[in-house]
């Protein structure tokens, strides 16, 4: 709002000067351009600048979050790590420079949250190598500075490379294609890995291990949000009237079964409920807010509903995680084998945390199992405490509401629908995650988005960020281009 | 699509509320419960972090924290380790905690939510973390004369002040050294752990309030007479008749008096009599006209059937349900499935003594901060009213015989009024008695309500009984309280 008004008020200005000043059509026309110029220049810097200052925040906040760890766990200040987080504070700076030539519109708070969403996680990262003696490259904290850095680079490819998103709109199929294979990857023998029950992963001997699955999603939302675009109107036109509500037809239930027949086959082949879940609700989603008949969030609901009461009856790892939810404190789920101990221990940690949590590097994170990876929030809440907890779900919050203000004020509908639909996957994958690791839902294997220790995680969401800058600054820029000179 | 991305939006917000809620759930209201459970070895481990809070008995030390020097930092270390272990419990570094030092976590290793601010001040001065120290209710001499009168028998003593339910004395023999359970030396404390857990004797189990739980046989006539006379329909005069056994009715049981002798001389024996008597036959009489319901009804006003925490949960003494008249009839004396602890014959006693106000027993008097400021005090608190005073006179009357002239006066001491009575209470054909007394003095303005339970016979056999084992136990806590 505030830069509509600013906006206005330039050109006001600038009608006012042209009345004051009678020139010749040669000055009139100079005058004009060099407005436009520095209109172009001005606005820009205004939100670049905002971002600028938000930026430095953030590394500050960073880089004393890793001081704090130190102090904490070591007593000291170790400036190894201190060396390689101003590295990568200088790559995000890169992209925001980036950002002022290719993107001046760009939304501002984007970049500074996961910036510092990142920062946290890594500190929290470093926090538990320190606890268990990790160092080097079997540190996890050092493999996840450098696949920020990858990740913050493939996001500056990004927004350099696709000047406009609508681009992506022309290859709606080519990404679902490519989503298909990426998903099926890990089934290919010789490349899948499985890593704790779930057949998720691809890896070349042990180099480099990568879950498909995470670049898989944006591929998905492209080529939903492309294909909703084309067919909507039949998806919300026709159908029977029922319980107030217009039903689809039959035949357009098509798309809805096929992406749950995808999510149901995730779930019994790759046992990532996890990922099924997040599909299934993105396209839900999604096909909602294209086609606006609430009947088609009833029907996803009764579908993925009916799939994981029969996941849950039949497949004894889904049954599992299941009982560990709903039973979780139970002795005998406890003891079992696959059973409730990492989460309780989990909870445990949140607990001992408290209030204001017990400090950076002075909690226990370590004892939770996976607690750089699957437990990081229950890891962050034992050192920050309720406090820090509400903070990082707040800045998640405030991530996912930018996102869905695209939505609001975007240009094209696939536009609109690309940023609702990023926006969202962020929201539900954060909401999986800890709701898994509170209790809130059953606990499947995600990735808390930026924080968790997780390359593929960490590229997938950097990639998300720079399509969010992306469509975003085709909102800013678009009225200015059309108001007329 | 705006609408549909306000409903989008709104989604997201009550998701996101889902998981404001959820933590704020874990990490401020179920936080304190989580922390005490035996599983969580956080709290376990920030114990070596921080000076642990030390446990008092008056100005006696009964565990503290000292510095080792080594990785640990401090050791936890039990002056009177056997003579306190029912009160203070263990602090093991691989088998858990017990007792106050479970649960009184919070405040002895300075993680409570009042310590919050000391926390923060602690961390703004960069002092060293420390715990608050806990004050119990004990009164050293009243425990060692409890430990030294049950020697080395089995069983345990609870001693009450009846005005406020403060716990003056809580035994339990076989006892345990806690030291050894403290150690760092973590193999020693398993295998240590171990040879305790296997002793059929149960050394680790507190006798004082849940462990074993005994039929209080005859001291359980006191909750009877109680409800007779609360019934209104009774009084101490009131009269049975008094033949030498009883059959009881749909059942092969037959009821005789201890002595297998009528209650005194008389046709008929009126309810004081037989309490100071200790008569089974009119007892079962009184039951059956009565009915279980009016008894359990006083029984439970005295705490029977419920959980009370100490603050360590105390085993749930038992008065049984829907019972028929035979049953009723073998629970007038404390026998079928009646089952209690000391603590809640004491709170018997206690409840009498204080005209029928039963008050919320506690070990722990206050917690006190590293500045010596207050952090929580205990003040009495009304459990239950579970008779009238006047009821409470007629029982203390006839409690008071038992021990002048009675089947109780073991427990009578020159120049003061005791009220008390016996049990010796049956476990089974062959099996050994369980030996009971449960008594308060002196009569008016009582200071102490004492219960002893001896199990296995006292040691004695055949012969032994409530009145020559249990009884001059519970004179010597009584004295103890009285000489102090």
């Amino acid at each position: 709002m505030m830069t509509e008004n600013s906006r206005t008020r330039a050109t006001a200005a600038v009608r006012g000067r042209i009345v004051e000043v009678p020139a010749s059509q040669e000055d009139f026309k100079a005058d004009t351009a060099v407005i436009r110029t520095m209109r172009k220049l001005r606005l820009p810097l205004k939100l670049r600048n905002r971002e600028l200052t938000l930026l430095m925040f953030a590394c500050a906040i960073n880089s004393v979050a890793i001081l704090l760890v130190q102090l904490g766990a070591l007593g000291t200040v170790d400036l190894d790590l201190i060396y390689l987080g101003a590295g990568l504070s200088a790559l995000v700076f890169g992209l925001h420079i980036c950002l002022r030539y290719v993107a001046p519109q760009a939304d501002p708070l984007l970049l500074p949250i996961a910036t510092v969403l990142n920062g946290l996680g890594v500190a929290m990262i470093y926090r538990v190598d320190l606890a268990t003696g990790a160092s080097g490259w079997s540190a996890a904290s050092t493999r996840q500075i450098t696949w920020s850095a990858i990740a913050v680079l493939a996001a500056i490819a990004i927004i350099v490379l696709i000047k406009n998103h609508r681009v992506l709109f022309r290859y709606t199929y080519l990404f679902g294609a490519f989503a298909f294979v990426l998903l099926l990857l890990p089934l290919v023998p010789g490349i899948g890995r499985e890593v704790s029950g779930a057949r998720v992963w691809i890896g070349i001997g042990d180099l480099v291990s990568f879950q498909p699955g995470e670049i898989a999603k944006i591929a998905l939302a492209i080529f939903f949000a492309g294909y909703l675009v084309r067919t909507r109107d039949s998806l919300s036109m026709v159908g029977k009237k029922f319980l107030g509500m217009q039903f689809p037809r039959l035949r357009d239930l098509g798309p809805i079964i096929v992406v749950w027949a995808l999510s149901m086959a995730i779930i019994v082949f790759q046992h990532d409920m996890g990922t099924a879940l997040l599909f299934f609700g993105l396209f839900t989603v999604m096909l909602y807010v294209s086609t606006g008949r609430l009947s088609w969030i009833l029907i996803g609901f009764a579908l993925f509903g009916v799939g994981a009461f029969f996941a849950s009856q039949t497949l004894t790892y889904v049954h599992g995680r299941f009982q560990n939810w709903l039973d979780a404190f139970s002795t005998q789920v406890y003891d079992a084998q696959g059973g409730s101990y990492q989460l309780v221990q989990g909870i445990f940690g949140l607990a001992h945390g408290g209030l204001i949590g017990t400090g950076l590097g002075q909690g226990r994170p370590h004892l939770t199992p996976l607690s750089q990876s699957d437990y990081i929030m229950a890891s962050l809440g034992e050192e920050l405490g309720l406090a820090g907890l509400f903070a990082i779900l707040g800045l998640y919050l405030l991530f996912v509401s930018r996102g869905i203000r695209i939505g609001f004020r975007g240009q094209d509908d696939f536009g609109k629908l690309l940023a609702v639909g990023l926006a969202f996957t962020i929201a539900l994958q954060v909401f999986i995650m800890v709701g898994g690791v509170t209790r809130v839902i059953p606990l499947t294997g995600l990735t808390t988005p930026f924080l968790a220790a997780g390359g593929s995680s960490l590229v997938a969401n950097w990639i998300i960020v720079a399509l969010l800058l992306r469509v975003s600054d085709s909102i800013r820029t678009g009225p200015t281009q059309e108001v007329p000179s | 699509m705006n609408r549909e991305l306000k409903r989008v939006s709104a989604l997201v917000l009550v998701m996101f509320f889902a998981l404001f809620g959820s933590t704020t759930v874990i990490q401020a209201v179920q936080a304190d419960a989580l922390r005490l459970d035996p599983r969580n070895t956080r709290a376990l481990y920030d114990s070596y972090d921080t000076e642990r809070g030390p446990i008092l008995a008056g100005s006696t030390v009964i565990a503290q924290s000292v510095p080792t020097g080594d990785e640990y930092v401090f050791q936890r270390e039990y002056p009177q380790g056997q003579l306190y272990a029912p009160v203070t419990g263990y602090f093991s570094p691989t088998q858990g905690s017990a007792g106050i030092e479970q649960y009184m976590n919070d405040y002895l290793s300075g993680t409570s939510n009042s310590q919050f601010l000391d926390t923060i001040n602690r961390i703004v001065a960069g002092q060293a973390p420390k715990g608050a120290a806990v004050e119990v209710s004990i009164d050293p001499a009243v425990q060692q004369a409890a430990f030294d009168a049950l020697g080395d028998r089995q069983g345990a003593v609870v001693a009450i002040e009846p005005s406020t339910g403060r716990i003056l004395a809580m035994v339990s023999t076989p006892t345990y050294d806690p030291n050894v359970l403290a150690s760092h030396d973590s193999q020693a404390v398993i295998s240590a752990f171990g040879a305790l857990e296997d002793d059929p004797l149960k050394p680790l189990s507190n006798r004082a309030s849940s462990g074993n739980m005994n039929p209080p046989g005859s001291s359980f006539k006191v909750v009877v007479a109680a409800a007779a006379v609360a019934s209104g329909k009774y009084t101490a005069d009131s009269t049975f008749p008094n033949p030498v056994s009883l059959q009881l009715p749909g059942s092969s049981a037959t009821v005789y008096n201890w002595n297998r002798l009528s209650c005194g001389p008389g046709e008929t024996v009126t309810l004081a009599e037989a309490i100071r008597l200790s008569c089974n036959v009119p007892l079962a009489q009184l039951g059956m006209e009565l009915g279980d319901d009016a008894i359990r009804e006083t029984a439970e006003k005295f705490g029977f059937n419920s959980r009370m925490t100490l603050p360590m949960p105390a085993g749930i003494s038992v008065y049984p349900k829907n019972l028929d008249d035979a049953q009723t009839g073998l629970t007038a004396f404390g026998q079928y499935e009646v089952r209690a602890t000391p603590l809640q014959m004491a709170l018997v006693s206690a409840g009498i003594a204080n005209e029928g106000t039963v008050m919320q027993p506690t070990l722990v008097d206050r917690v006190t901060g590293r500045n010596l400021e207050v952090l929580k005090s205990f003040e009495p608190q009304v459990m239950n009213d579970a008779v009238t005073s006047e009821t409470a006179a007629s029982v203390t009357d006839m409690m008071l015989d038992s021990v002048a002239s009675g089947q109780s006066n073991g427990a009578r001491i020159e120049g003061v009024d005791v009220a008390g009575k016996t049990g010796t209470a049956q476990n089974g054909e062959d099996e050994p008695y369980s030996l009971w007394f449960t008594g308060f003095a002196p009569a008016k303005n009582p200071e102490v309500a004492v219960a002893v339970v001896v199990e296995n016979d006292g040691n004695l056999g055949r012969h032994s009984s409530g009145n020559i084992v249990a009884a001059p136990i519970a004179k010597k806590v009584l004295e103890a309280v009285l000489n102090r």
